[in-house]
Order: C-alpha cells, then structure tokens, then sequence
C-alpha cells in the first residue's frame, strides 16, 4: 500500500534517503516483560508461572486450546483482570508501582480491539472513533470529523460507513471499525482478540494485509489471539503458544513446528495446518 | 516513539531561491493539536504567498497521523490553489504514514432545519402511518392467535400444560404480593379521601358506596391490569424478544414448530387465567384497606361495613370488574407477544420493544375499560 502511495500523481513525498523497509525500532526492544504470572478464579488456576516477552514492533500471534486462557492473559496485561502473583512490565514499568493517573497514561497507549468489536450500540461508528479522540485529545470539530475519516480510511472502510450505526455493519466492517477505534490514539501497542473470527477466507485475508501494513506505516506492536492458521503463516512474526498453564513455546513459525510438546504437535501437524502451511515449511510438519 | 517527549511542534520559515523552505520540528503528534492546528494555519498562509513550498520534516522528533494528515491537508488545499508543495523527510516511516494518509474533501454539511413546520407535520404524519400499520400488524397478529388457539383446540395433544403453568406460576402467583399491597394502599387513600369530602354532607356512611362500586368495577381491575401489564407483558417481552434476537424463533420454525402456538398460545392463555384470579385479590385487598380506614377515620365499625356493603353491592358491580379482566388479558398477552416477536438483531432494540409493549399495553388497557364503559351503561349494567 505505500508502494502505490509513492506512485500515485502528485506524489505527497519525496524522501532525501533511499527508502529501506520501516524497520520499527532495535531488536529485541521488549515492550511487554510478563514474569512468573499466576491468575486463578476461585479454586480455578488458569495460568501459573506464565512468562512472555513482547517486541517491540513485531506482530506476535498467540495461540492455545479453547478455555486455555489466551483471552484471560490478554484481560489480564490490560489490568481487566486481577493477577494472583507475578509481575506485568510495559515499556519497561511494572504496571503495580504506577499511580491511577501513570497507568491512564499508559492504557492511552493501548488500542483493544475487542472479539465481538465492542463498538458503543447507541453511538454511529464516527462517533465511537471519536469518543476516546474527544475525550483525551484537544481537537478542533473539522479535525476531528477529519480525523476520524482518516481512521477510516486506514482500516479500508468507505466514507459512507461513518454514519452507520454498528447494528447496519456486516461482520467484516465491525472487525475493521473496532480496528480504526483501537487506532484512534495512535497507541503503541495493539490487542487484537481473534481478529480474524467470523470472516470470510478473503475478508480475512484482506484483514491480515491490513494488520502487517498498519504495522509498518503506524510501527505498532500487535498483540493477536488467533486461531487463524492463515493469520499465523501470513501475518505473525512470532507465534506464542498457551498451555498447561503457561507459554510453551515461544518463536516463529520453525520453532513451533521443531516442537516436541504434543499439543503443538497435534495444532500445527494436523490435516488443516499441513494444508494451509506456505511450501517452505511443510517438511518439517511431516 | 517510546515515551511521548514534551518537544513543542515549530515551523521555521526561509526563504531560499523563490522556495518558501519550512522546517519542521518538535513532536507533530496528536496530544498537540490545538498547536499544530495554530501551526497549519499560519503554514497555509505563508505557503499560499508562494508558489513553490517546501516543508522539511528532518528535524521532527515524532509524527503520527494527526501530524501527517494535517501537513497533507496543507498541501493538498494548496495544491489545488495551483502551488507547488513539496514535503521531504530524511526519516522513511515519515514518507510511508505520509503516503498512507489519504486526503478526502470535505463535504459541505447540509442543513436540514429550515422548514420547522413541516417537519413537526412530517413527524406527525409518520407516527399516523404507523399507528395504522400498528393496528393492521395487531390484527393480523390477533389472527394468527386465534388459528394457532383453534389448532390448540382441535388438537389437545398441542396443549403445552407444563409451560401454561409456570407462566401462570411467574404472573399469578409471584405476582400476588405486590398487587395486593397497592391495592391495599390504593382502596386504603380512596376510604380516606372519601371520608373527608362526604364528612362535609355528613354522609360519612356512603363511603361505603363509594369504595366498595369504584373498587369493584374499576379500580381492581385497572390496577392489576396495568401492574401486569409491567411486570408479566414487559417480562413476556424480553423473554420472547432475546429468543428471537438469538434465532431460537427461527429455530423453532425450521423444527416445523409454531412459535405463536409453543410461546404465545401458553402465556395468554396463562394471562387469561391469571388475571381474573389477580383482579379477585386486588378487589379483596382494597376493600380491606377501605374497611380499615374507614373503621380509623371515619368511626365505621368493621361489621357495619361489610353490612352496608352486602346492601349495596349487588353481584352485578362484582361481575362487570371480573368480566373485563380476561379481556385485559387478552390485549396485554397480545401486545407483549407481538412487540417480542418484532425485536430486531439488536439489544437496543430489544430495550426499545419491551417500552414500546409496556407502553402500548397499558394504553390499550384503558381504552378497553373505555369502551366497557361504554358498553354496560348502554345495557344498564
């Protein structure tokens, strides 16, 4: 996409160096240090012991069986859900030392985008692009209607969507209104929670390209929870994999299939992942 | 782009050989923008001065959307006036959030309140057409009742006992202890109100009248009835209203069951059974609070009460409340049934029925109790 953006007449810029790939930040730049992460509801040990490192500037897709609590240790980095022990670092501070107005600042940073989209029902879609822009920025009224077409326009939605109310939307362009409300902050880091879920092989696709670009052009971190083997072969740079309570393996698309644990082996050597897996791999799944 | 830094945004103007240059600096990022705005503004003007401009972004320390859409708008309103604009950086992922960022025009917003007047007919005009289709739907709701009734009736087996008896359960039963209190406290302020006006006459006595007919043909019924028609119609609502939103309708329906005749059929039916019983104890409750008051304040001992009541009551008052509550019913368990079935995908829609059936059901209450009114003077009842 911005390939054909330098290319279109009038073009809008004109840099003084080669271009070369956006390569967001040094390697190895953690943004997310979980450690030791134990979450429990009543007797119910969901997690324990669970570490995960998220870079910076990388699409991490995680992974894990339903009800392993891939949605849990989501709700429980965004402070959604209490911890029983362990510590959570974003960019480098332990989010238990911040203060209400510190950890405000920090969730300013953060875009979520929900698994059913989350868009406020009584408001259009403009509207929820705008609450959280209304709410902690100071923008002109032009702006800010201009501001949310902009979003729109990222997320590939046409302009006459803006004044839709969410119950008008089909599923493909709730997933991709969530998306420009996640991005109205222009967070750091993204949460996307199955991303990819209830859309079309194409529709999904298309929602893939959209994630890797938004990453290059924006330089987002993406958190994703996904059981879109397409998503994880296309979009992730790494892959997480959740189970027995903790991360089992943690890597790109080799490590996970180098795996011994029988859980990762059943997920990505069964019929549908071999299937779907790019050429390059598939040796190693057999 | 780690921590948000607190460099201000500036724009430093030169010019260089016929080319206004502008050099960008600072953070051009959201938490800015009534500075950037300011900014934008003063670039638009100066760069509208030249013909040829040029806007460094080299310097700038942080952009993000906000900072490239506004310098793309810049550029393009210029443009479009016939300047040459040019935005370089030495920093790539400028120029690829710049290319990103599309412009689109923005449209003139259209003003719509000129014509207040005809507006307010509009609306008026519209709420008509819809209070007709409203009475074309309920008739051919109450149709698809009675079809759904007959096939009841002709085919016993269809008969849904268990379910007629718990909602008879939920609405007559769990329903009890709130109609009589109200109408405890209801026939209680009538007693007293009563007493002080007909004290005036020094007709004390024909409180008794007065409470016993109101109770008896009007107000028991009324009060259950509209107490009904919140608690059970608003509840039969949302009950069938949330099945639909969830496709449990269509799931009946594709299971070759009617849903009229397995969820509508039991709860009016269960209304029609119900009500009366309800209306009974509304009666009795009322009755017992004007007793008491009119023992309290007016001096009316309990026995000489219920003495004049017996002369005075014949069973007629009795029976024109009671014949009128199965009819209420009726109209309630219709409407809730059919504003349920009209909910759409949406909870707020949900939301918007279970009003529009509580609202609609109690109106439609006291336009029934108008027209038996209407009815039993007419037959001198």
């Amino acid at each position: 996409m911005s390939e054909q953006g330098n290319h279109q007449a009038g073009q809008p810029f004109r840099s003084l160096e080669a271009p070369r790939p956006a390569a967001a930040g040094a390697e190895g730049d953690v943004v997310i240090r979980v450690r030791d992460l134990k979450v429990a509801f009543g007797e119910k040990v969901i997690m324990d012991g669970l570490d995960l490192d998220v870079m910076r500037g990388e699409i991490l897709g995680f992974v894990g069986g339903s009800g392993q609590g891939k949605s849990v240790l989501t709700r429980t980095i965004l402070g959604l859900v209490q911890k029983a022990r362990g510590t959570i670092e974003v960019f480098g501070e332990d989010v238990d030392t911040l203060s209400t107005v510190q950890r405000r600042a920090l969730e300013r940073r953060f875009g979520v985008m929900f698994q059913q989209g989350a868009l406020f029902s009584a408001l259009s879609v403009k509207q929820n692009i705008q609450l959280p822009m209304r709410e902690y920025l100071d923008l002109s009224p032009a702006l800010l209607d201009d501001m949310a077409m902009v979003k729109l326009d990222l997320v590939g939605l046409p302009p006459d969507a803006a004044d839709k109310s969410p119950s008008e939307l089909s599923g493909g362009m709730i997933k991709r209104a969530a998306l420009a409300r996640a991005l109205a902050l222009d967070p750091d880091i993204v949460f996307l929670d199955e991303p990819t879920s209830g859309l079309d092989p194409i529709g999904a696709a298309e929602f893939d390209d959209l994630i890797v670009t938004l990453k290059q052009t924006l330089g987002l971190t993406v958190f994703m929870v996904t059981h879109d083997l397409d998503s994880l072969y296309s979009a992730c740079d790494r892959i997480g994999a959740l189970a027995d309570k903790r991360v089992i393996a943690v890597g790109p698309l080799a490590t996970m299939l180098a795996s011994d644990h029988p859980w990762l082996k059943a997920y990505f050597g069964g019929e549908r992942a071999r299937a779907r897996m790019p050429s390059e791999h598939r040796e190693h799944a057999v | 782009m780690a921590i948000p830094d607190t460099a201000e945004p500036q724009a430093v103007f030169r010019d260089d050989a016929g080319t206004l240059a502008v050099m960008l600096a600072g953070s051009w990022s959201a938490d800015r923008a009534p500075r950037i705005e300011a900014l934008a503004r003063e670039i638009g003007e100066r760069v509208g001065q030249s013909s040829h401009a040029r806007l460094d972004l080299s310097a700038v320390e942080r952009l993000d959307t906000l900072g490239a859409y506004v310098l793309n708008r810049v550029k393009h309103d210029r443009e479009s006036e016939g300047a040459a604009v040019e935005i370089v950086s030495k920093r790539p992922e400028h120029g690829v959030l710049l290319a990103e960022i599309e412009i689109h025009e923005r449209e003139q917003p259209v003003s719509s309140r000129q014509f207040r007047i005809v507006d307010i007919l509009v609306r008026i005009g519209a709420a008509v057409v819809r209070f007709g289709r409203d009475m074309v739907a309920g008739s051919m709701f109450l149709g698809e009742v009675v079809v759904a009734s007959a096939s009841v009736v002709l085919g016993p087996r269809k008969f849904r006992g268990p379910s007629m008896v718990n909602q008879i359960e939920l609405i007559a039963f769990n329903g009890a202890p709130i109609i009589m209190l109200i109408s405890f406290l209801v026939g209680c302020i009538v007693a007293q109100q009563g007493i002080f006006q007909l004290q005036q006459f020094g007709a004390t006595a024909f409180v008794v009248n007065l409470t016993g007919i109101l109770i008896l043909r009007e107000l028991a019924v009324l009060l259950t009835s509209i107490m009904i028609a919140g608690r059970s119609g608003s509840a039969i609502t949302a009950e069938i209203g949330s099945m639909k939103m969830r496709e449990e309708i269509d799931a009946l329906r594709v299971m070759g069951l009617d849903p009229i005749e397995v969820l509508v059929v039991p709860r009016i039916l269960a209304l029609v059974v119900s009500l009366p019983i309800l209306t009974f104890i509304s009666a009795m409750s009322g009755l017992t609070g004007a007793a008491l008051v009119s023992w309290l304040y007016g001096g009316i001992g309990i026995d000489t009460f219920l003495a004049r009541l017996q002369s005075v009551i014949t069973w007629k008052h009795f029976f024109v409340g009671l014949v009128k509550a199965p009819f209420m019913a009726f109209v309630i368990g219709l409407i809730a049934s059919m504003e349920g079935l009209a909910v759409k995908g949406s909870a707020e829609s949900l939301g918007r029925q279970v009003t529009a059936s509580v609202v609609k059901a109690i109106f439609m209450v006291i336009v029934v109790d108008a027209l038996f009114a209407m009815f039993f003077s007419s037959i001198a009842m």
